[in-house]
């Protein structure tokens, strides 16, 4: 006679599973890392391969001898969040500089809180903030010469042939900086490396993750497509970066980019479609999402337009994880409505 | 096409046994009838043990409103009446009649022929429908003719008859639909009679087109009969999904069905309806399937209420060696057995046989807050918090969010990437949470 199971019902499962949904985020970011090792070489590999091994040791090391549990290095997340690191930092950064991220990280931003799902803060962007503010000329670039071309960002051929030169400034650093010297924004921006086609395919500043819109533009459309996540924050952030760098724009173009350079430069894209979607740090309603993704936006654009950092993704994500309980205090709007009093 | 609006999932639906044609089991040698076999009042045994009692005698007289009569299914002697343990091994108040012969009342019209005609009155029926103890065969159990005897405030406007048979596995509901479709549009006709209402819509899922077809090119000649598509969408088959998936209107929370004119019914009790109105026949056969991708079988049959689910496996070759859970019901709502021995009720509607990795839990990981249970919820509520609430039994908050608005669907756990257990822990709370709703509500 079998033994049989007896438990309450739903007796079948869905089968959809933690390590699964990683393991389909992680796919979704392969574009962008092979955009990214196809543009940078060794160097990106390099980047790639420091910052999960170390994730994953950190996690493991962690989960065994302080918190003294069974390993949770299986489900994947730690992974999700070394990719995520690597994309968020320069493509030549040193070992220990990645190192280090990866502590930050795993040990600190994800590990402290009780491990995955418990964290209030996005682990690869709290890394990347707590590097920018620690090692900022590592971690911009702004120094950078590039004597030989004269180029800017530098060509194709340029940055292949040489890995020191990644350490290119950001276009929004770059721009940040010739605004504050008084040269008007539509004479920065006919300087080379900046057209929107740069931008969108492969613009060579910036982080390994921010170089091509259009790899993780397909990397997003896979998450969508394998219903990983929904699209509500993607869109809230990129359309309220637009309408609200679209006004500044239109009210002074000669101090304030255009739109699509907002929208295409720098971190609203990797930020947008991976790091503000991460599940555990955004809210779970649809309504939680677009204020979310709205906040993100204006924050963005209020810290590019005025603040003293050229990007403002990262801080802004952050912040606004800080207010994810709060909007998960939205309920989902109930399907039955409330019965009237007799 | 029309579904409900929100919330939902979609397993597999695994309708292998669809095909196979209604078969009568054999009449075991005993059965086993339980007084507990629908929502309400316990029934009370009317027979001793000595007793003769013939198919279709009244074994079991109902206390109270919301409760049932329960009949005999089988003519023999009464052996004993007294606690016997359920699928759950729960005791519970059973009558055990030894099988001799199969004498059946003489009021019983067992002919083949199919009476159109209703002559009972709005009154009679209901009364009939009470007399023959038909309960709702959709899962709840619940006495029809108290469904059909709305409150004088309600004012129904229509019947809406559920083939959704949104519950993977389960393909008796759709037998009965392919097999007795007339016998479904007279008793949705009695329906719409017993209510006073003109409309009657039949539900059915996309999935079953040949029922679809066959209901919708019979029901004209059932005038007020309308046969529904809706999507391919579980709970599609639940009460409050079903009104809403096809008249687009919601039951409020804590009211009754009929608050939007709906009354719901199952295909199976628009069958029973029939043979009780037409036929003079009591609810003391059902209709079950016997299925799982390990089950030796794949069958549907005619049982007599009381027989053994061991008696019923051991005909459709045993159990299977890979079976690690039996349901009887459907794999998303339906009951594990815990005793093979325990006996068919009025509302067993499957011998379902689970394989250990189709059906093993999952250890339990930490919610990484997707929000894929919030999606889930037919229901619009937060499955993660009912379940982090309920954890640390925090009733005023389970009640702040509704926790007495769950419909038990499974839907959340189904869908919960980390396996928690989510419904467990809301089952409990609900319970918990209203019985301190009631307790308040009686002061």
């Amino acid at each position: 006679m079998n033994t049989l199971i007896v438990s309450p019902s739903p007796h079948v499962h869905g089968k959809e599973s933690t390590r699964k949904l990683m393991g389909d985020v992680v796919i979704a970011l392969l574009p962008a890392v092979l955009v990214s090792i196809y543009f940078f070489g060794l160097g990106a590999i390099h980047l790639v391969c420091v910052s999960v091994l170390s994730c994953i040791l950190f996690e493991y090391l962690i989960q065994k001898f302080l918190l003294r549990g069974k390993s949770t290095v299986g489900d994947m997340s730690a992974i999700v969040t070394g990719v995520l690191l690597a994309l968020n930092l320069p493509v030549c950064s040193p070992w220990w500089l990645i190192v280090i991220g990866a502590f930050v990280a795993i040990g600190i931003a994800k590990m402290t809180f009780g491990g995955l799902g418990q964290n209030l803060f996005n682990p690869a962007l709290v890394a990347r903030v707590v590097l920018l503010v620690s090692f900022p000329v590592l971690m911009t670039g702004t120094a950078f010469h590039a004597p030989e071309t004269g180029y800017i960002f530098g060509t194709e051929s340029f940055v292949r042939g040489s890995l020191d030169a990644t350490s290119g400034a950001t276009p929004l650093s770059f721009v940040k900086e010739q605004l504050a010297q008084g040269v008007s924004v539509q004479q920065v921006m006919e300087l080379p490396g900046l057209s929107y086609t740069q931008l969108l395919f492969a613009s060579m500043g910036g982080s390994a993750g921010e170089i091509s819109a259009v790899a993780l533009l397909l990397g997003f459309i896979y998450l969508l497509f394998r219903r990983v996540i929904k699209p509500w924050i993607s869109l809230s952030v990129l359309i309220t970066v637009f309408v609200f760098a679209g006004i500044l724009w239109l009210a002074d173009s000669t101090k304030f980019t255009d739109p699509v350079f907002n929208v295409l430069g720098g971190g609203v894209i990797l930020g947008a479609f991976f790091m503000a979607t991460d599940y555990v740090t955004s809210p779970m309603t649809t309504k939680g999402q677009i204020i979310f993704g709205v906040g993100i936006g204006v924050i963005t654009v209020l810290i590019r337009a005025f603040g003293a950092y050229p990007e403002g993704v990262s801080f802004a994500i952050l912040i606004m994880n800080a207010t994810v309980p709060l909007l998960n205090r939205i309920q989902p709007k109930r399907f039955a409505v409330e019965a009237q009093k007799k | 096409m029309r579904t409900f609006r929100m919330g939902g999932v979609h397993p597999a639906d695994k309708k292998i046994s669809q095909n196979a044609q209604i078969e009568k089991l054999p009449v075991p040698k005993m059965v086993y009838i339980s007084m507990i076999q629908h929502l309400g009042a316990p029934a009370v045994p009317c027979v001793a043990p000595g007793d003769k009692v013939k198919v279709g005698q009244v074994i079991g007289t109902p206390t109270g409103f919301v409760s049932a009569p329960v009949h005999s299914s089988v003519s023999g002697t009464v052996k004993s009446v007294g606690m016997i343990n359920d699928l759950s091994k729960r005791p519970v108040n059973t009558v055990v009649i030894e099988v001799e012969g199969d004498e059946w009342l003489e009021t019983i019209d067992r002919t083949d022929t199919i009476n159109r005609d209703i002559v009972l009155d709005q009154k009679q029926i209901i009364e009939r429908i009470k007399e023959c103890g038909v309960v709702g065969l959709g899962g709840a159990t619940f006495p029809t003719n108290v469904k059909l005897s709305p409150p004088p405030t309600a004012k129904p406007t229509c019947v809406i008859i559920n083939g959704a048979e949104c519950e993977p596995y389960l393909t008796s509901d759709y037998r009965v639909m392919m097999e007795m479709p007339e016998q479904v549009l007279i008793g949705g006709t009695i329906f719409m009679k017993a209510l006073g209402v003109a409309k009657c819509y039949i539900g059915i899922e996309e999935n079953k087109p040949e029922a679809i077809k066959k209901l919708s090119s019979l029901a004209v000649n059932y005038p007020g009969i309308e046969v529904v598509t809706l999507k391919k969408k579980y709970p599609q088959g639940g009460e409050k999904q079903l009104i809403d998936a096809v008249i687009g209107k919601k039951v409020p929370s804590q009211g009754l069905p009929v608050d939007t004119g709906a009354v719901v019914q199952n295909v199976g009790t628009a069958f029973a309806v029939y043979e009780a109105v037409q036929k003079n026949k009591p609810l003391f056969e059902g209709i079950m399937t016997v299925t799982g991708d390990c089950s030796k079988q794949q069958r549907n049959f005619v049982h007599r209420v009381g027989t053994p689910l061991s008696f019923i496996m051991d005909y459709c070759g045993g159990v299977p060696e890979d079976a690690a859970k039996i349901i009887s019901g459907g794999p998303m709502m339906g009951k594990a057995v815990a005793n093979t021995d325990a006996p068919t009720l009025k509302g067993t509607s499957s011998i379902l046989f689970l394989t250990e990795a189709q059906t093993k839990r999952q250890p339990e990981g930490n919610c990484i807050r997707c929000g894929k249970c919030v999606e889930a919820c037919p229901m619009g509520l937060e499955p993660y918090l009912l379940n982090k609430l309920g954890r640390a039994t925090m009733t005023e908050e389970l009640e702040a969010h509704h926790v007495y608005d769950c419909i038990e669907c499974g839907c959340c756990q189904f869908t919960c990437p980390a396996y928690i257990p989510l419904l467990d822990t809301i089952r409990q709370s609900k319970a918990t949470v209203m019985k301190i709703m009631r307790s308040r509500n009686s002061k």
